[in-house]
């Protein structure tokens, strides 16, 4: 890669994974971070500038839980669009689950997915299929699909349920060091729901999954991580149970991860409101006191990343009755702004917690190297951001192919300015 | 997002002041009689669901109005072909509705349908949701037997859970100050049930709960809805039945009531449900004049 050297200058540098806060130009050469050095000691001429004054300047944002619906499903998303979508929102780096179609269960559309052809704009990591089809009946080629490109493995939104299936994807995770992404939800109990059990789904007459169904789920992987001595990382964490068991798991010594989306931290079941479907998720939006538990995992560390499991869906999947809507909202260009303005300047969690729970604490979860942290030789992937800027989210302008968000209209505090990837500017306000 | 601002979705929605307007004005309502309030409008029965008791009386109320219906059912229009709701919707209003009615098993339908076309939506019944119009004909029933509903101990035992007639009834009467309490098995009738209006109790024992009720409304069991739960057939008739003796708990002016269809031998004795103090018949012939008073609002037609 030899591209013409980028310097970042006047911004304030906050790298985690370097125990970094403070004022410093970047320079960007090769696709390598090249120095960091003390405000205007470098130079601008002969060099391309970008002017950070104001603005915080962090590693790339990496996001572990998106679906990019290729191949297979064009008309929500497709890999250009969504990582152009990734891009607005400062991600440089996504991981794309294998719910497409047909299911990513091989080492052929692990690659494709990864062609030059798709014209990702930001780096694209697959998380390959943990069974066949994700049918849980046979575990796929672990080894052929991580040599492939895949950085996880799962069957997210179809729970492997089987014990003895579950620990045998473990073993074969363990072996080559490959984590196992488990959606936990047990099916056998949430058959026909539509969103949490609780008082709003009496009120509203629509069947409620259990927070057992979650916390039954993550419980049983955490045994059986301890016993495999393997790598379990939770999806979207949503009930205060699962999250204590998380919580417990990591004060014992047992490899067990977990990411959070936006939405399970800033808003609840109630939300719903009269039946509004841009409120449909799996797992659902939770009670207020399992939100509140969310926003506590982020601030103590028990939660490794925030994950915005964007889920594109077509107008007529989602503007139909309630119990027949598609599950899922986008979710790549608000979720630094909604952390930003909800984690930090509501709930003053510093914005170097945040940028661990979108950068290294997400490269450490799924081991990507050279990713998430500004350290010299490492990888030219830079989100610099305004946190101060106040703005208004229209998901008319959205660069995804779909519209489904519930936070159209929200003002944020906070804005990305630019994202570059491998040392180009890949978006920029 | 908010739909028509005259449909009638759910009985949460409407105020004390809009609900006894209903009530008067359907009092007045003489499907011998009609006035002819809705000359030259049309009214689509829109049923994805089976219904006899709603659809024959909200089509008398509109014909006695002097509207035109149509009515169309799942099977045997575009809905069949997969058309989607809100296009269907679109389909109706265009070709003329001036309101439409409408039954359908999933929950919250009506509200869809009325965020995206300009007629006002009735809803005749959404899935485990409300039946608006329902709660409104109950409550013209009862307040043709009981001077006010303020105050009033109203028991409704059954299948809670399952049951759009329940959560409309709770919602309504508790905007008027009753106490309801809802009573069956705890399958049926969760803890949670309690939490949707003020003054909603959740008990699981009938002797206790009918003790000084004034109005004793039974539901529906459907016996698959029964099937994988705790509670069996026989339990069920011999703790929930609602019998003479056990009628003697409540007061000796209560009222039985029942939305229909009574499955016999199941929820209600036959001496209780043929009795002198069941309003069940009365409650059906309400329905129309109920549904008049609801059509007339609704299109803005009323005298």
């Amino acid at each position: 890669m030899n591209m013409e050297p980028l310097l970042i200058a006047g911004g304030r540098v906050i790298d985690p994974a370097s125990g970094l806060e403070r004022e410093l130009d970047v320079l960007l050469r090769d696709g390598q971070v090249a120095e960091l050095t003390a405000p205007g000691i470098l130079k601008a001429h002969g060099r391309a500038l970008v002017n950070a004054r104001g603005c915080i300047v962090a590693p790339g944002l990496i996001d572990l839980h998106v679906h990019l619906r290729e191949p297979g499903q064009a008309h929500k998303e497709t890999i250009a669009t969504g990582t152009a979508a990734a891009a607005a929102g400062g991600f440089a780096a996504v991981c794309a689950m294998p719910n497409t179609s047909p299911v990513n269960d091989s080492a052929e559309i692990t690659q494709w997915m990864q062609a030059p052809e798709r014209r990702a704009l930001v780096r694209l990591f697959p998380i390959a299929a943990a069974t066949v089809g994700s049918l849980g009946e046979k575990l796929t080629q672990f080894a052929a699909l991580k040599k492939a490109g895949a950085v996880a493995v799962s069957d997210d939104g179809k729970p492997i349920l089987d014990d003895k299936l579950m620990r045998d994807a473990l073993r074969a995770g363990a072996r080559l060091n490959l984590p196992v992404v488990q959606h936990a939800e047990d099916s056998r109990h949430t058959a026909g729901c539509s969103m949490n059990h609780g008082p709003t789904s009496f009120r509203l007459g629509l069947r409620g999954m259990p927070n057992s169904a979650e916390s039954d789920i993550v419980r049983r992987d955490i045994a059986f991580a301890r016993e495999t001595k393997s790598h379990i990382h939770v999806a979207h964490i949503s009930t205060a149970a699962a999250l204590d068991a998380v919580r417990q798991a990591k004060k014992a010594g047992i490899r067990v991860t977990a990411e959070v989306t936006p939405h399970h931290f800033t808003l609840t079941d109630e939300n719903i409101g009269e039946f509004d479907t841009q409120y449909k998720m799996n797992p659902p939006l939770r009670s207020a006191a399992d939100r509140d538990a969310m926003i506590e995992g982020l601030a103590d560390g028990t939660i490794d990343a925030i994950a915005t499991d964007h889920a594109p869906h077509a107008f007529h999947e989602k503007q139909v009755e309630f119990e027949r809507a598609a599950f899922g909202i986008i979710g790549l260009e608000s979720a630094l702004p909604i952390a930003i303005t909800v984690l930090h300047h509501h709930f003053k969690l510093p914005l170097w917690r945040i940028i661990e729970l979108l950068s290294s604490g997400p490269a450490r979860v799924f081991g990507l190297q050279g990713l998430g942290t500004l350290a010299p030789g490492t990888h030219a992937d830079v989100t610099i951001f305004d946190p101060a800027k106040k703005w208004t989210y229209d998901a008319s302008q959205s660069k995804s192919k779909s519209r489904n968000t519930p936070y159209d209209g929200w003002s944020f505090t906070g804005r990305v300015v630019a994202t570059i990837v491998g040392g180009k500017v890949v978006y920029e306000s | 997002m908010n739909g028509h601002p005259r449909s009638l979705l759910g009985t949460d929605q409407l105020t004390v002041a809009e609900i006894n307007a209903i009530l008067r004005l359907a009092r007045r309502m003489d499907p011998k009689r009609p006035p002819q309030l809705l000359r030259g409008k049309r009214v689509v029965l829109l049923f994805y669901e089976p219904s006899t008791r709603t659809r024959t009386s909200f089509e008398f109320a509109a014909k006695a109005l002097g509207a035109t219906t149509t009515l169309i059912t799942a099977t045997s229009s575009s809905i069949e072909k997969g058309e989607s709701l809100i296009d269907t919707g679109w389909t109706v209003t265009s070709l003329g509705a001036d309101a439409i009615v409408m039954r359908h098993p999933n929950s919250g339908a009506p509200y869809l349908l009325s965020r995206y076309i300009p007629v006002p939506v009735i809803n005749a019944g959404d899935g485990l949701h409300q039946h608006p119009s329902q709660a409104l004909l109950d409550a013209l029933t009862i307040t043709s037997h009981k001077r006010k509903l303020e105050g009033l101990r109203v028991l409704i035992v059954g299948d809670v859970f399952h049951s759009r007639v329940a959560r409309s009834n709770a919602l309504l009467l508790s905007k008027f100050g009753a106490e309801v309490v809802f009573c069956g098995p705890p399958d049926l009738v969760p803890d949670v049930s309690a939490t949707i209006a003020p003054g909603v109790i959740a008990c699981h024992d009938l002797d206790a709960a009918l003790h000084g009720a004034d109005v004793v409304m039974s539901l529906r069991i459907q016996k698959e809805r029964l099937a994988g739960k705790q509670i069996s057939l026989e339990e069920y008739i011999a703790k929930f039945q609602i019998t003479p003796q056990r009628m003697k708990q409540a007061r000796p002016d209560a009222i039985v009531m029942h939305p229909g269809p009574i499955v016999r031998g199941l929820e209600l004795a036959n001496e209780v449900a043929d009795g002198p103090q069941s309003c069940v018949h009365e409650q059906v012939a309400k329905g129309v004049k109920t549904r008049m008073a609801i059509l007339a609002t609704v299109l803005k037609a009323a005298p």
